[in-house]
């Protein structure tokens, strides 16, 4: 009876393990769905020879809630709210990314305050993104301390947010044509208040792992990957540039406004974990740069474009205009409707590279709508860096590649 | 910009008829190829210098025919191009040379168009369900499966359904 199920399994995996699993020499080990160390659902199947890793078959789809079959049956502008979803930690960037596809295939007018915001949530977002991304790598490298000191310094972020939106995360304010309302007195104090706490901050955590003999012995030489490898493999973000390319699509492509802004683009040149960890602790520095510069450039004027034909009118409005009643019946019943045509939009995640491919049909409803998430394909890249290692070596390489199954597997 | 147009052209010139359209449409350029000219089109923009594959997906048209249009998205990352190419397939059978000898990166991404639209992609390396259980049947992003709520149960109908439902019955 137990062969017969040993037997099955064996068959399944006839094409994704070597020959030596097979025969008996080596063990397969499940880490499964529900682990501690695989920041989220993720199962992978490893081949081990005692604890070296010979082979690794990532197993993904346990968190696929069918995003892009759902944004289908819901208008555009509802739709929207299934993308806070995907990428869980970068909430506001997923937005922007749907909201910048949307805008161009109908080709509307965003205004410059709106972008200017846009901007500066996206990169309070991105902070928040490596926050996290800090605190659970260290967390998986035993470094608990760090773990809870990121979680403090993201409840001021998620307090902003909350201010803003009326959500810490899933907060749905960046809407096509602007954003959703105007910044709330008080948010350029709470932002200040941010801006000079953190850096010294990022020096506390710098000060506990950066030179930490204990974290250089578990990270340096681990999971390493050169830039056309990493290329080929389609890794893109922090991951890249911890390779040695400076290539960040703020810089060579940038949108929403991100030309205006003064910042640089951290590389480092080896391509291992260590780097990914310094790359990512700069990018925090220079988003926090971003933020206090657009803090101090903020235009006045509308928040949101003013054609009524795709944005609702404020509510304010409807006692005493007809056309306002009219638009905004048929913008919060039927929705406004996209051209025939597709448009491909890639955004920088913290991450990596997030695209939106979104095809209008004429109608109200997106005909498709196709997220590149950068996690998934990330994750591609596992096997290839983690053959060799030990376990507790994987477990800081997946940590330092950022995955989040909710981006893998929308 | 001027990139990806002069690359187009460039591919134009190599395959000549096997690229059957091509297109701007907000300041984004599409060529329409023909399904047997993917992995020519492919080695020759990758040469040149496009070395990402920033997105392989699909779209389901039904019930328009040809059914299906697999969309790739190549990008440069020296010169800023972004070149997109669509193919389109029909219904019956649909497949398309799998490019993954060429972008390694392409694997999941096929695998995710073969799990959701069931287009099969001779070549590949590896080519099997990736998002959905390995053993499920259907291909839940064509426009033909349904988005699955589940049946209201009446007390006209309740047997009936509750026969083909599936939930743990002994």
């Amino acid at each position: 009876m137990l062969e017969a199920q040993m037997e099955v399994t064996v068959d399944e995996l006839k094409g994704l393990v070597s020959q030596r699993a097979i025969d008996g020499e080596t063990m397969i080990l499940n880490m499964g769905p529900q682990h501690p160390s695989t920041h989220g659902v993720l199962r992978l199947l490893l081949e081990l020879d005692g604890e070296t890793v010979v082979s690794c078959v990532p197993d993904i789809g346990f968190l696929h809630t069918g995003i892009e079959k759902n944004m289908e049956a819901k208008t555009y502008e509802k739709a929207l709210v299934m993308t806070d979803r995907m990428d869980y930690l970068n909430n506001l960037g997923n937005n922007l990314c749907y909201c910048l596809a949307i805008e161009t295939l109908v080709e509307l007018d965003v205004p410059p305050r709106a972008q200017m915001v846009r901007v500066l949530l996206t990169e309070l977002t991105r902070i928040a993104s490596h926050l996290v991304w800090l605190g659970t790598h260290a967390l998986d490298l035993a470094a608990m301390s760090v773990f809870l000191y990121t979680w403090r310094e993201r409840e001021v972020l998620l307090d902003i947010f909350e201010m803003c939106s009326g959500q810490r995360m899933m907060t749905s304010y960046f809407r096509p044509g602007g954003i959703w309302r105007d910044l709330p007195s008080g948010f350029e104090e709470a932002v200040q208040q941010f801006i000079d706490l953190f850096p010294d901050r990022i020096e506390e955590y710098e000060n506990l792992l950066t030179e930490n003999p204990l974290y250089i012995d578990r990270t340096k030489g681990i999971g390493v990957i050169s830039s056309s490898q990493a290329l080929e493999i389609g890794l893109t973000g922090p991951n890249l540039r911890a390779t040695g390319l400076p290539f960040d699509l703020r810089k060579t492509r940038p949108y929403s406004g991100y030309e205006q802004f003064d910042f640089e683009v951290p590389t480092a040149s080896n391509g291992d974990t260590y780097d990914r960890y310094i790359v990512r602790m700069e990018e925090m520095r220079q988003s926090l740069r971003i933020v206090q510069q657009a803090l101090v450039k903020m235009p006045e004027g509308p928040f949101r474009s003013d054609n009524r034909k795709f944005v609702p009118p404020p509510r304010s409005e409807l006692g005493h205009s007809m056309e306002a009643v009219i638009h905004h019946f048929k913008l919060w019943t039927e929705g406004f409707s996209a051209p025939k045509g597709a448009v491909y939009i890639p955004v920088e995640s913290p991450r990596g590279i997030l695209g939106c491919y979104l095809v209008g049909d004429g109608g109200p409803m997106p005909r498709r709508v196709h997220f590149r998430t950068p996690s998934f394909a990330n994750l591609q890249a596992l096997p290839m860096l983690a053959k060799g290692h030990l376990v507790a070596d994987l477990v800081a390489i997946i940590s330092s590649l950022d995955p989040i199954l909710g981006d893998v597997d929308r | 910009m001027s990139s990806a147009k002069t690359s187009l052209a460039a591919l134009q010139q190599e395959l000549e008829d096997r690229v059957l359209d091509s297109f701007e449409f907000r300041n984004q350029i599409t060529a329409v190829l023909l399904p047997d000219s993917i992995v020519d089109a492919c080695e020759f923009l990758r040469q040149r210098d496009f070395d990402l594959l920033i997105a392989l997906t699909a779209s389901d048209h039904w019930p328009e025919e040809p059914r299906f249009e697999i969309v790739y998205q190549l990008y440069s990352t020296q010169t800023d191009a972004l070149l997109g190419i669509s193919v389109f397939l029909d219904g019956e059978e649909p497949h398309i040379q799998s490019i993954d000898a060429i972008y390694p990166n392409a694997n999941w991404h096929e695998r995710e168009v073969f799990d959701m639209f069931g287009i099969d992609f001779p070549g590949s390396s590896d080519l099997r369900r990736i998002i959905m259980p390995h053993d499920w049947e259907g291909h839940p992003l064509r426009r033909d499966y349904p988005l699955g709520y589940e049946e209201v149960q009446f007390t006209f109908n309740f047997d009936e359904i509750d026969q083909r439902k599936k939930y743990a019955k002994d």
